[in-house]
């Protein structure tokens, strides 16, 4: 049975957006029982589609023609008050961002007792006990106690726990999920699509997932729909549009996939260690005053690895694992107060400030996120030579090498002379490794260079930095939350959790025999593992083999 | 300040009635000296005169003197205190922040109190009671609106260098070796300066009304004729001659409003995100 | 320890260093100030009598060590004793503590008034952005804004005492009238109609600007979307999820407002010649009464440091995120 139905709907922008239509004639169904999920890059508009059929679109935006049918009826002709009585009704929605999406004022029952209220004729003790019921329906502990906290005390994934209890209190036959997983870590989000899974096949429910991400369409959807550019570009089971795309677009997301690669040669490690890190630890202390304690946070414990000539190591954990700690403390930006460092034989924790300025050449950090590291008001030639310039070198020589690195990296001299608003995040990543290769490095710490970049372009710098490490035989500290985008430029793989290294060894065996539970949990929770990309779709993918 | 900037400029109309008046009240001051030779202070015709009279087209106050002649002259006032002391406060505010703001910490610590202290003070009364045991003087009178002025500028300065300090690009000129002096200056300010400039245009606004109120209450430097001290002077006489307290008042509130609508054009102009939100 | 009591421990401790830091400062003025620091406290009236002038050196040693001037100085603080009008021939504390309640009692309603009027404007300015209302709103909010409120004060009388003759002009009674009881209380009223309408007209233009500002901003907010998308009627989605988040910044400059509508008060008495604080202090301006000026600075601070403590209290109980305590 057809829950909702959406058809030829083209939904206009503003005059001066980028393009006419943040939508176009989009038409797809969503049936009871099934999960579709709907896939597309940002910009793609699928999130916009979304917020038309819960009418929840902001006032420069308007559908221009076009119908969204639930059970038959146009939604988008409803007088407002009965669309109110479907939103939240018959209709519910979760978004992307659970830090935000509660009301920070309000006691969490109450705003789940909210949706009762206008909802349902039931009186105040039958609400309550709903809410409670609801919150334990979703793998809350403690529900009656729980039903009283401020969103501030629940952590990340207690929080899309509780929009989905509030999205489910009056029995919604339509679902719809707006990346709902994309800001937890990746444990988290196993749970959560594990209780939407649950939840649509206990209620029969027609759920509507939005993702980025194809391994998450591979672990959940029955039906995918793909779009580019605000139109639907294909549409069918999941198995088909997984396993035989059609569509170019398709085929070019689907190979742009972080995967893992079986293949990959094992790293032959020669000579002595370029960095060895031993027992390296930093607590951080915060807040504290006059009539309370500071509070501690272990950012690292005893982190013990080494990196030799012309390998990559990379050190994956979720957020408060402390993974940052070790690249950080590399470049000087944090200081341990336990351990060692040495480079190149020296400790470089044992240097003071001074001592350590000319270490700085040597190691050089790319940051992750696109639009924050670079200065808006700096031209790329500037951002690329200030640190050669910083370091003695006279601007023309300097801008000369800029040239030659930008070329390096992919991009046109041309750039030299513009400003970084002008690119796009992933030129802006190449910018930001062009800036870390002016000086020559022998060690490149890459801190989550692509998690805020499109699967597509992700794919493209992920190359680039492959290609850059084998023709300047770079040494690499890469840092991630995702296994699967480490599979793909690690030899090495260092897994962290609460501060401590749980695992460490070559990929090949941490993926194929994890020796740590939480190693474990960690591949388990990898969206979509079972399925493998099609052959004919991973020719670029080939490069760690031997060459 | 670029073609872009203009436009952006340009489209709010209030901003950009705000900057013409605000020029013709600078020519104003400029010229006070060729439209109305001689001192304000000088007897120009009988007193209480009302407007519109032969010698004075904006009336005569109870001394005789010309009302528009003081008003001239004393946009030269208000306006020359207005931007010295906002000047002042601008240098302490923004020194002050940038290093609360940059270095952190106990320095941080330590600035932070300092300014909630000057906060909580009463700021006009403590205008008074400096201008007061000072004796009043240009000097004085700038001085001590800065003192009373700079806390804000303080604030915003370091949250703006606390929050670019930790900013990428920031953390990315340390890795590459840059100074912190050069960081400082090439890095951080250029982008921390656009909300000090609409705060400090909103700022000469705030001065010039200080200026005037302590004028009013006879805290005037006594050899200027400032609109404040015209108002107060006529205070008592207000039911015989309403033009005596009205139009040096009306030149404060236009020259203030004035100076608030540039204000806010320069913020929709620095700041495009915000510009649009109202007009969703 | 119930954490609200840990709380306003805390606070309190922050205000008792405030307050001495304020005294310390006036110490420092006094001696700062051009001329003898006797002659400075004792005013131009004082001044001229020798006598006193002694009485005072003596009273506040000021022949000793600055250190232990200080020090007998801030005894004296603490004890109470602001110094003494020679002009006024009283004490400093018991002349100001006369005059505060008129001063408390045109402040706190200005503030009321431009709190509930600055709010509810705001609002629907905010509500109703981009309209013709909301331009309206905006340009009469800047141009109270711009205005010295001095001189609103004068046109005020202008308009309602002089030409339409609705309201009193000056004082805060009606000389020789002899009201009591209900009349007294509605002649009092009368007579504070209009210094606090001009007092609260400049405020209410700032808290209408920060209120609309603080909503737009809300509005945008990802929990709100939320609230849209649980199909909740529009006015419980204004009342409970913008408006009550919208109001913590205007509660945070309330609290720094309290100052400045203290120091507007001087004005404002003085024009429409109440007898309070402010109009003691441009008295004082004129005699040259230092000491009394120095007095009045100190309780105003307190005021406005007591003032602080209230507001920071109603903030920590709106906003659930504030740790009172660990």
């Amino acid at each position: 049975m057809t829950l909702l139905s959406v058809e030829g709907l083209t939904i206009d922008l503003p005059p001066g957006a980028d393009r006419r239509h943040a939508v176009e004639d989009v038409t797809f169904a969503l049936e009871r029982e099934e999960i579709l999920c709907v896939v597309g890059e940002s910009g793609s508009g699928k999130s916009m589609t979304a917020h038309a059929i819960m009418g929840l679109l902001p006032k420069a935006v308007t559908v221009s023609s076009g119908a969204i049918r639930h059970h038959g009826t146009d939604v988008l002709s409803l007088p407002e008050k009965q669309q109110r009585a479907l939103r939240g009704g018959r209709i519910s929605m979760i978004f992307q961002e659970p830090m935000t999406a509660l009301n920070p004022l309000m006691r969490v029952g109450d705003q789940i007792d909210e949706v009762l209220r206008y909802h349902t004729q039931l009186d105040r003790a039958a609400r309550r006990a709903r809410v409670v019921e609801l919150l334990a329906s979703v793998g809350l502990p403690e529900p009656e106690h729980l039903r009283r906290s401020y969103p501030f005390r629940l952590s990340g994934g207690q929080r899309q726990r509780v929009m989905i209890a509030m999205a489910l209190a009056v029995q919604p036959d339509v679902l719809i999920a707006d990346e709902p997983t994309t800001a937890l870590d990746v444990t988290t989000q196993k749970q959560i699509l594990d209780l939407i899974r649950e939840v649509q096949a206990t209620r029969h429910m027609g759920v509507m997932f939005i993702t980025h991400d194809f391994g998450v369409v591979a672990e959940i959807a029955h039906r995918v729909a793909v779009m580019q550019h605000g139109r639907v570009v294909e549409i069918g089971r999941a198995a088909d549009v997984l396993n035989r795309p059609q569509h170019p677009y398709t085929r070019q997301l689907i190979s742009a996939v972080p995967h893992l690669i079986e293949h990959r040669a094992d790293f032959a490690r020669a000579g002595a260690p370029l960095l060895k890190a031993e027992g390296v630890s930093k607590t951080f202390h915060l807040g504290g005053g006059l009539f309370r304690p500071a509070k501690t946070v272990v950012a690292g414990e005893d982190i013990s690895l080494e990196i030799h000539p012309g390998e990559t190591v990379g050190l994956v954990g979720e957020s408060g694992s402390g993974k940052s700690t070790l690249g950080r403390s590399v470049v000087g930006l944090i200081r341990p107060e336990k351990g060692r460092i040495l480079f190149d034989g020296t400790d470089l924790l044992a240097l003071s400030r001074r001592q350590f300025r000319p270490w700085r050449k040597h190691v050089q950090m790319v940051f992750q996120d696109p639009y924050a590291s670079l200065n808006p008001r700096h031209t790329v030639g500037d951002i690329i030579t200030q640190g050669p310039v910083a370091f003695g070198e006279d601007r023309r020589t300097a801008m000369d090498k800029a040239r030659r690195t930008l070329e390096l990296v992919g991009l046109d001299a041309s750039a030299l002379t513009r400003f970084p608003h002008e690119f796009s995040g992933g030129q802006r990543q190449r910018i930001s490794i062009a800036r870390a290769l002016a000086l020559e490095p022998k060690l490149l710490v890459a801190d989550e260079p692509v998690s805020a970049l499109d699967v597509s372009v992700q794919a493209q710098v992920l190359d680039l930095l492959e290609e850059l490490r084998h023709r300047l035989n770079l040494s690499m500290l890469f840092i991630t939350h995702d296994l699967r985008v480490a599979a793909q430029v690690c030899d090495t793989i260092a897994v962290m959790q609460r501060g401590r290294i749980v695992e460490i060894g070559p990929a090949r065996d941490v993926f194929s025999t994890p020796r740590h539970a939480y190693t474990r949990q960690l591949l388990d929770a990898i969206p979509g593992k079972a399925w493998s990309i099609p052959e004919d779709l991973t020719p670029v993918r080939r490069r760690g083999m031997a060459s | 300040m670029n073609a872009d900037f203009w436009h952006a400029y340009a489209r709010n109309k209030g901003a950009v009635v705000g900057l013409v008046f605000l020029a013709l009240v600078v020519a104003l001051a400029a010229l006070a000296d060729v439209l109305f030779p001689g001192s304000p202070w000088d007897m120009a015709t009988a007193p209480f005169q009302p407007p519109l009279s032969d010698d004075a087209p904006l009336g005569s106050d109870t001394l005789g003197r010309d009302i528009a002649s003081g008003i001239a002259h004393g946009a030269r006032v208000s306006l020359l205190i207005g931007l010295t002391s906002t000047l002042v406060a601008v240098l302490i505010g923004v020194l002050l922040g940038a290093v609360a703001g940059f270095y952190g910490g106990r320095v941080d610590d330590a600035v932070m109190r300092f300014t909630e202290l000057f906060q909580t003070i009463p700021n006009f009364v403590l205008a008074v009671v400096l201008v007061a045991i000072f004796t009043p003087s240009i000097t004085s009178i700038v001085l001590a609106i800065a003192i009373v002025s700079w806390p804000p500028l303080a604030r915003l300065a370091r949250a703006e260098f606390m929050s670019l300090r930790t900013r990428e690009f920031v953390q990315a000129a340390v890795t590459t070796g840059q100074s912190n002096a050069t960081i400082i200056l090439r890095q951080i300010l250029p982008n921390s300066l656009s909300p000090i400039i609409v705060s400090a245009s909103l700022m000469v606004a705030t001065a010039i009304l200080l200026e005037s109120s302590l004028s009013f209450l006879g805290l005037g430097d006594p050899n200027m004729m400032s609109w404040g001290y015209m108002v107060g002077a006529a205070r008592t006489v207000i039911r015989q001659a309403w033009w005596m307290s009205f139009f040096p008042g009306v030149a404060i509130l236009l020259t203030v409003l004035a100076l608030n609508l540039v204000g806010e054009g320069l913020n929709d102009a620095m700041n495009p995100k915000m510009a649009r939100r109202g007009r969703a | 320890m119930p954490r609200i009591v840990l709380f306003i421990v805390q606070r309190l401790v922050k205000a008792v260093f405030v307050v001495l830091a304020i005294a310390v400062f006036n110490f420092f003025l006094v001696h700062a100030a051009p001329g003898d620091p006797a002659m400075v406290m004792a005013g131009e009236a004082g001044a001229a009598d020798a006598k006193f002038i002694e009485q005072l050196r003596q009273q506040f040693g000021l022949d000793r060590p600055l250190i232990e001037q200080l020090g007998t100085y801030m005894g004296k603080v603490v004890q109470g004793d602001l110094g003494y009008s020679y002009r006024q021939q009283r004490p400093v504390l018991s002349l100001l503590m006369d005059r505060l309640p008129t001063t408390l009692a045109l402040t706190l309603s200005a503030f009321v008034l431009a709190l509930i009027g600055g709010v509810l404007l705001g609002t629907l300015a905010a509500m109703r952005a981009g309209t013709w209302s909301d331009t309206a709103i905006t340009i009469v909010g800047l141009t109270a804004y711009a205005t010295p409120i001095f001189w609103i004060g004068l046109m005020l009388i202008l308009l309602f005492s002089v030409n339409l003759g609705w309201l009193p002009a000056f004082g805060i009674e009606t000389v020789g009238a002899g009201y009591t009881g209900l009349a007294a209380f509605k002649d009092w009223v009368m007579h504070l109609i209009l210094p606090v309408a001009t007092l609260g007209l400049f405020y209410m233009a700032v808290y209408t600007r920060l209120t609309r500002a603080s909503i737009l901003e809300v509005r945008d907010m990802d929990f709100v979307k939320t609230a849209r998308a649980k199909g909740l009627p529009e006015w419980r989605i204004v009342s409970v999820h913008i408006l009550r988040n919208a109001i913590l910044p205007v509660i945070t400059v309330a609290g720094f407002q309290a100052g400045h509508l203290v120091g507007g008060s001087i004005l404002i008495e003085t024009v429409f010649a109440l007898p309070g604080i402010g109009r003691l202090a441009f008295d004082a301006v004129l005699q040259r009464d230092y000491a009394v000026l120095l007095g009045i600075f100190l309780v105003t601070s307190v005021v406005v440091v007591v003032f602080n403590l209230i507001t920071d209290l109603i903030y920590t109980l709106v906003d659930p995120r504030i740790e009172v305590a660990p």
